[in-house]
């Protein structure tokens, strides 16, 4: 506490912040907690500064932003930095003279994890590595930058030229805690770029045990570590470093993850086996064994049908010749194909619609919507009305849809089936106005007349005669309706 | 050339001269000249170089890693003997990337760039009002893998904007996010003390937001003209592809043949009047302002049968390049109404709307709906179902366990069952979620903040829920409560919203402190962090027309997002990349 209260004389007298002034016009009592509440405010970000001494070296780019507004407001402070960025530019002329073992080009080397070589040698490195000719920006560093490599940045100023994109040293980081202090400090800033330099340094220096364990306690540098890992694809460290931390559904669903890389379906097939007894919350699980199963499956059926297909011996592959293989579709897809090449098979083969119903639970709405479909595709009306027909146990037929027959209507419509097979399903729609919107909507008149003469409505009736073709069989049966006098009408 | 960046409160040209100046000084350097004569531009992508006789080469680019492996294609195939010999650069925007370095090194051709710069260009000026850092991955970034990156450049941007328009002496905000940009800023202005400008402040204010406080408002379907343009096509970078037939130029005698098969591309800002216009109206408002602007032009053009004498005939020929501006903006945006009409008369657009109303006004939002089931079953596009999950979601602070796992199934077994990433994705997110606490606090949410209004004026708007014909942006309901009465009377609904709310003073030496004239508006910078609508800047450009609103908005944001474009973002990449 006394700490941050020194913290806070000394922000008040080493920066430009006015804390309040007697002379303002202003309400000074409002100011005043102003004020308060604004170092109240300061305080936990002042609190993890460990030295005091650091305040002034963020000078030349305040924020590594667009520079010339900054330095018109702030030309006062154009520090020793910026001069030799300035010199930077101007010659090239003393490139050459620089010596290759000093090359502090170490932030780069220092992401080899796995070089052998000192990383000092990152000039040669970066030789033999390129095989190119033009190596010239290794030469090229700027005099202020090797200079860094001696010069003994703390971990802060080491934090703060990083974020400015300036190149660094870390190498004289050597103690862990050290290292710690480092890491924290480049949490402190926010910049993700430099976390994640920082735990790439950290990760080739560190046992992977320590590591791990430090992570854990620093949440967003562990966050940081993960994204990387996933970023660069290093996989096996990423599920060591997720089973250390005990995520383990995270460890199961990022293994999944990686069956989308295999292009083989055999293979594929093979890891999704291997993913099955990972664990994944329990409702994923099923989904796991099911998209397993489905692939097996669909590996399957593929290697038959080719093979029926180039055999040119089945009608209905000869007839309407297969687009795509089925491999890796879903499972609908997969159902639909069957109920369009398979529809007749027996429920003990793999390619069997019902097989597939049962096997992956297939809700009865979801396939009676895709058997339709597909039946309807074909144009095969006796499947279509086979797949509403029920009997009850005294032999009596009775028409159901799961799905309720104004969508059968609309999916029928769509398949282009002719007007006989349509008005029969309109015909099964129960609520009145959408049977009669459905009917008039794809002229099916027969179903209109009846309708309307259930509803002993005659207007409606009598204006519906002119939509009818003139003398036609439907103009014919209005006029019977209207003329029958037993109907009592309710207008 | 950007006139429309200096039309509004806030001369944002400033800012845009700042970047260009900081350009010139690169290209300064790669060229060693003044001349930085730019021979072409092309777009990057792997293979070999395009033919172009020139000394430099620029690659500019985002610092990602995948980007990487086609400047290392690009720079591989370089034919060595050819003479003379390019010199590669390479520009990182907005920040070099030490990672990106490494890679390039690691594939051997880190040494080919002489120069190697960044070009901190963080907010990206897109109009008068509007800027935008177009990071489209920093929601996911945020709030899937916690990775705090894109809130540094906000911070960054924030920090150049003070330097060009003075200390923002107020901060507000609400989120985690919220919270660590305005920590950010306050530590890098402690840390720099010459960012304590003598520049007289433009902003009063600076209200902070996060994502996911409102997950809800860009899930819904926009509908003001500019928020259909981008729900249906997609802007880009202020442009937009529209299909070319609406566009075929009309003369007699050519009709039918040579019809244009290139996507017409047009841009859209307020630097075109009409646009600038209608663009924030209701879709539903549009056409009648459409149809006066022709009966104006027609009539004007009219007038050259009244013009006698010279002199008349003089000044109406002076104005035809300007009534033929207007003529051909008032028919590219005719046609553009057209093309939405189409879509927004069909059915389905009409069930999917009714259905999204219904949930945002509370209805039914507990059980399996019947439209997303039918869309499920007619394979509609798996963004738009997503959508209308998290909405139901987000409507009933998450679903019953029942409900979402009968959704999940269902897409899973429709879509692939590698979807099961995506919807993990999203459960990360706080988009699709079970209802744990049990409790549903939307309702309260929605009555206290008055999220849903049934008595809406679309043509005549009184209210910012014109944008959505009915719901109220729960975002730019919290900035019109901040400005009025303030957001101490709304404590209890903050707390229902993830993370802190919270306020901060930047003191300003008393010379800078503003004394505000009688009658003088207040500006407010919005800053909203993962993404923002159009229809949101609609909602709060009609805040700051208001006459007795008293606060004027200029709203930045980490991008410019849809629903549908921000969910793509959140979902799994399900193709391997290219390489």
């Amino acid at each position: 506490m006394s700490r941050a209260r020194a913290d806070e004389e000394e922000y008040w007298h080493s920066s430009k912040f006015r804390a309040f002034t007697f002379d303002d016009e202003d309400d000074e009592l409002s100011q005043l907690k102003e004020s308060k509440r604004a170092v109240n405010s300061l305080r936990d970000i002042v609190d993890d500064d460990d030295d005091d001494l650091e305040r002034v070296s963020w000078s030349g780019e305040p924020v590594g932003s667009i520079s010339w507004s900054i330095k018109e407001t702030a030309s006062s402070s154009t520090s020793s930095l910026e001069s030799r960025d300035s010199s930077l530019q101007k010659g090239s002329s003393s490139y050459a003279a620089f010596p290759k073992q000093v090359s502090s080009y170490s932030l780069s080397s220092l992401f080899k994890g796995r070089n052998r070589l000192p990383s000092f040698q990152s000039l040669s490195d970066a030789l033999s590595d390129t095989g190119v000719k033009n190596y010239a920006p290794e030469l090229r560093r700027p005099k202020a930058e090797y200079k860094d490599y001696s010069s003994d940045w703390s971990p802060k100023d080491t934090v703060r030229r990083m974020q400015r994109g300036k190149i660094c040293s870390l190498e004289r980081f050597r103690s862990l805690q050290d290292k710690l202090v480092l890491l924290d400090e480049a949490v402190a800033g926010h910049d993700g770029n430099v976390i994640t330099a920082v735990l790439i340094f950290l990760k080739r220096t560190l046992r992977r045990e320590i590591l791990f364990r430090e992570l854990e306690v620093r949440q967003v540098a562990l966050c940081h570590l993960i994204h990387f890992l996933k970023e660069t694809g290093e996989q096996k460290l990423l599920l060591d470093l997720l089973r250390f931390l005990d995520r383990t559904e995270e460890v199961a669903l990022s293994q999944y993850r990686e069956h989308l890389n295999i292009q083989d379906v055999e293979k594929r097939r093979e890891f999704l086996k291997g993913c099955i007894g990972l664990p994944f919350s329990a409702e994923d699980t099923s989904h796991i064994q099911d998209h397993y199963t489905l692939l097996e499956r669909q590996i399957i059926i593929e290697a038959n049908d080719r093979h029926l297909e180039m055999a040119g011996q089945s009608e209905i592959f000869r007839k309407y010749p297969r687009k795509a293989s089925i491999l890796n579709m879903p499972l609908v897809t997969t159902l639909f194909y069957s109920c369009f090449y398979h529809y007749t098979e027996a429920e003990g083969t793999f390619s069997s619609p019902t097989n597939l119903k049962k096997t992956f639970k297939i809700p009865d709405k979801q396939y009676v919507l895709t058997a339709l479909a597909a039946r309807a595709k074909l144009r095969a009306w006796d499947d279509v009305d086979a797949l509403f027909t029920t009997k009850n146990w005294l032999g009596y037929t009775k028409k159901k849809a799961p799905i309720g027959f104004h969508r059968v209507v609309e999916i029928l419509q769509r398949n282009n089936a002719p007007v006989q097979v349509l008005q029969e399903y309109v015909r099964l729609v129960e609520d009145v106005e959408t049977r009669l919107n459905l009917a008039t909507k794809y002229k099916c008149h027969d179903v209109v007349i009846e309708t309307y003469r259930d509803l002993k409505d005659r207007i409606q009736l009598t204006a519906y005669k002119c939509k009818v073709e003139r003398g036609s069989a439907e103009e014919e049966k209005i006029n019977s309706v209207l003329n029958n006098t037993q109907i009592r009408w309710k207008n | 050339m950007a006139a429309h960046l200096s039309s509004g409160r806030v001369n944002l040209t400033a800012l845009r001269e700042a970047g260009r100046r900081e350009l010139r000084e690169f290209l300064d350097k790669c060229a060693g000249s003044k001349e930085h004569e730019v021979e072409k531009m092309f777009t990057l992508k792997p293979g070999r170089l395009p033919q172009a006789d020139v000394k430099n080469i620029i690659f500019f680019v985002r610092p990602k890693l995948e980007l990487m492996d086609i400047i290392t294609d690009n720079v591989l195939r370089e034919d060595r003997g050819r003479s003379p010999q390019r010199d590669f650069h390479i520009l990182f925007v907005p920040r070099r990337s030490l990672l990106c370095e490494q890679w390039l090194k690691e594939q051997g051709v880190l040494g080919s760039f002489i120069h190697r710069e960044q070009y901190s260009l963080d907010l990206i000026p897109f109009d008068g009002d509007l800027l935008s850092m177009e990071s489209e991955s920093a929601f996911k970034e945020c709030y899937l893998e916690s990775d705090q990156t894109s809130l540094y450049h906000a911070a960054k941007g924030l920090m150049t904007l003070q330097a060009l328009y003075g200390t923002i002496p107020q901060i507000f905000g609400k989120g985690e996010c919220a919270r660590h940009v305005a920590n950010m800023m306050i530590r890098m202005k402690r840390e720099f003390p010459g960012s304590q400008n003598s520049i007289f402040p433009v902003f009063d204010t600076l209200l902070l937001l996060d994502r996911n406080v409102d997950l809800l408002t860009p899930l819904a379907t926009q509908l003001t003209y500019e928020g259909l343009i981008d729900e249906i096509y997609g802007i880009q970078n202020t442009y937009v592809k529209l299909p070319p037939e609406k566009f075929a130029p009309k003369k007699q005698g050519e009709g039918g043949k040579d019809l244009p098969t290139e996507p017409k591309k047009l841009q859209l800002n307020s630097a075109e009047e009409l646009y600038a216009e209608i663009r924030d109206k209701n879709f539903n408002a549009v056409g009648s302002v459409l149809s006066k602007k022709a009966k104006i032009i027609s009539a004007a053009f009219e007038e050259r049968h009244h013009a006698k004498t010279v002199g008349e005939i003089k000044q109406f020929v002076s104005q035809l390049p300007h009534m033929q501006a207007a003529r051909s903006s008032l028919a590219n945006h005719t046609s553009i109404a057209e093309l939405i009409k189409d879509i927004t008369t069909s059915e389905d657009f009409f069930d999917n709307l009714t259905v999204e109303q219904e949930f945002m006004s509370g209805i039914d939002t507990d059980k399996v709906n019947n439209y997303i089931e039918d869309c499920i079953a007619q394979k509609h596009p798996l963004i738009k179902i997503l959508r209308l999950v998290c909405l139901q979601s987000v409507c009933n602070s998450g679903l019953k366990q029942k409900v979402l796992d009968h959704y999940k199934r269902e897409i899973l077994q429709t879509y692939g069952y590698e979807h099961v990433l995506t919807l993990n994705n999203l459960e990360k997110a706080g988009l699709l979620k079970p209802q744990t606490s049990g409790r549903n606090n939307y309702p309260t949410i929605r009555k206290t903040l008055r999220l849903w209004m049934d008595d809406v004026n679309e043509q005549n708007p009184n209210d910012i829920s014109y944008v959505y014909s009915g719901y109220a942006p729960l975002s730019v309901r919290l900035a019109q409560l901040l400005a009025r009465p303030g957001w101490r009377s709304i404590e209890e609904v903050l707390k229902m919203l993830p993370g802190p709310h919270f306020e901060e003073r930047q003191q300003l030496p008393t010379g800078l402190q503003k004394k505000r004239q009688h009658g003088e508006n207040r500006v407010t910078l919005v800053f909203f962090l993962g993404g923002v609508t159009y229809a949101e800047i609609a909602a709060l450009r009609f805040l700051s027309q208001m006459e007795d609103g008293g606060t004027e908005y200029v709203i930045a944001t980490t991008k410019l997002i849809n629903g549908t474009s921000w969910i793509k973002s959140l979902m799994e990449k399900l193709e391997p990349a290219p390489f």
